[in-house]
């Protein structure tokens, strides 16, 4: 109970330091208004029609409609990068060997576009599902990967001693030594690789596929429709904002409280 | 001065032996500690005490000689305070209790109990470690060893980076909690004198290899010596040439002692 409600008491102290991250967005508003102004309605239209548009996509329904395909496509790729990067990372963080081994294989994987994996997606899995949740997927694992290698190849042998002079049993061995330690790494990556999971789908999307934010994205520019395109940006950009700010990063400091210096 | 009725628990050492690829650690070690007893193992760095340490508490394999332990609850405190720095004071404190399986409520209360007793204040169980002093993180170390009521106590010279006034109070406070329940422990330690303040009997090593030169018995209760006697034990044991050759002291020419030549 106590630990919930300091839990809470800081989340709200955490949203009052965000006035400051609101008024730099003001600030970018004002400029993206002021640059509309200049170029006009066609090139760049200003934020509020740009949000006047959104509220219309979200009043018909479509907006999310698109949203949800996109966001089970990204969150599956997503969650299949976080499994198998965990798992493999914490494996190869073991052995000496293995993380050898693996540090080039990770740099080809994290220094191949994008781009092209999607075209190699496109080649094996055509216009389905497929092909966004596989380059997800390939984009976001090596970096989880690293996370989890470098979590478990920084374990402190001499908390590792500690356990074994008091005793500890294998799984609080774990719960209490080995995760807390790993965690702080892999949170940090899973963040990063969440916001470029989020990037890659509608990239994928646009190309790839027939629906989804990406699909609607490639739509509105055959339209030449610019009003329409920031809708969805907007859209997409503002979900991943508050899904890391509202969720993860709270998240985050609470399981990071130790390392904070007062 | 224990009222149990089953014999008192041991600590046996025979023929201990160790290796690093060919290099000899430790050779032909025989000690023994009984319920009751401080055993102090003295030596200068490097003559493998810590590695003898670390066979006892079984974060080694034994591969020569063996070792026979009756006591059944045995904790350890390093050199470092070596707390988990994401767990509280007082979950730190209560780590060996969690692992013996003591329900929550209990533990924070026992917990709480040895911080206060080791002397944290209040407000120093809810901080990290990383928030307390050095002092403060060693007397946090302390309770955690007493937290679990070991009937055996390694150390591994814990109080070894703090300044004297710091160490003669926790070594207070260890020879308190001593005298009220009768556990044996086995210390480690550079320090001649902090080994004659506190132990019962007394191991000299010598290094490469690691080995016992000179065994010394003190008789008198540990509460009851003063720095006299602390002093004159000292110089007493100094005059003994294993003693003098293991701290590479030059040999005695006159027989009789200065005052600077004493290790402090």
């Amino acid at each position: 109970m106590i630990l919930l409600r300091s839990g809470l008491k800081s989340f709200l102290i955490y949203l009052w330091s965000g006035w400051g991250a609101i008024a730099s967005l003001m600030l970018f508003l004002a400029v993206w208004e002021w640059a509309g102004l200049y170029y006009g309605e066609l090139i760049l239209p200003n934020p509020r029609i740009t949000f006047r548009t959104l509220a219309e996509l979200i009043a018909d329904g479509s907006a999310w409609q698109e949203l949800t395909i996109t966001a089970r496509r990204a969150l599956i790729g997503f969650g299949a990068a976080l499994a198998v990067g965990s798992t493999l990372g914490l494996v190869a963080g073991l052995s000496m060997t293995a993380s050898m081994m693996s540090r080039p294989i990770v740099t080809v994987l994290i220094g191949t576009p994008p781009i092209a994996w999607l075209v190699l997606a496109l080649l094996w899995f055509g216009n389905g599902d497929g092909t966004p949740i596989f380059t997800v997927f390939v984009a976001c694992m090596p970096i989880v990967f690293v996370g989890a290698m470098q979590g478990a190849r920084t374990l402190d042998g001499q908390l590792g001693d500690v356990a074994t002079a008091y005793r500890l049993p294998p799984l609080m061995r774990f719960t209490d030594i080995v995760l807390p330690h790993v965690v702080s790494y892999l949170f940090p990556a899973w963040i990063i690789a969440l916001g470029i999971s989020w990037k890659v789908v509608v990239m994928a999307e646009l190309l790839a596929s027939s629906d989804g934010v990406g699909a609607a994205l490639a739509v509105s520019r055959s339209h030449l429709d610019t009003a329409a395109t920031l809708a969805w940006i907007t859209a997409v950009v503002g979900l991943l904002l508050a899904v890391e700010y509202l969720l993860l990063e709270p998240i985050k400091r609470e399981i990071e409280r130790w390392r904070v210096a007062v | 001065m224990t009222t149990a009725v089953h014999a008192p628990a041991h600590l046996e050492v025979r023929g201990l032996g160790h290796k690093f690829a060919l290099q000899t650690i430790l050779e032909a070690i025989d000690l023994d500690v009984t319920s009751g007893e401080v055993v102090a193992l003295v030596g200068p760095s490097g003559c493998g005490k810590t590695t003898l340490l670390h066979l006892c508490v079984g974060l080694m394999p034994v591969r020569t000689g063996q070792i026979i332990s009756s006591f059944n609850n045995p904790a350890c405190m390093f050199q470092q305070p070596r707390l988990l720095p994401w767990k509280s004071t007082l979950d730190n404190i209560a780590l060996g209790l969690k692992a013996a399986g003591t329900g929550r409520d209990e533990r924070t209360r026992r917990a709480r109990m040895l911080g206060l007793q080791t002397g944290l204040a209040h407000e120093d169980l809810g901080k990290f470690p990383h928030q307390l002093s050095g002092g403060m993180q060693s007397r946090v170390a302390l309770a955690r060893a007493l937290a679990i009521m070991p009937d055996l106590l390694l150390l591994d010279e814990p109080f070894s980076a703090l300044d004297i006034g710091l160490k003669a109070e926790l070594y207070a406070l260890l020879l308190h909690h001593l005298n009220t329940c009768s556990l044996g422990v086995l210390m480690i330690t550079h320090d001649l004198m902090e080994a004659i303040r506190l132990s019962d009997t007394i191991l000299v090593m010598a290094p490469s290899p690691g080995r016992i030169v000179h065994r010394f018995r003190i008789d008198l209760p540990a509460m009851q010596r003063d720095d006299a006697f602390v002093y004159k034990i000292t110089a007493e044991l100094l005059q003994d040439s294993a003693v003098r050759t293991s701290f590479r002291l030059a040999p005695i020419k006159s027989g009789l002692l200065t005052r600077q030549e004493l290790p402090c």
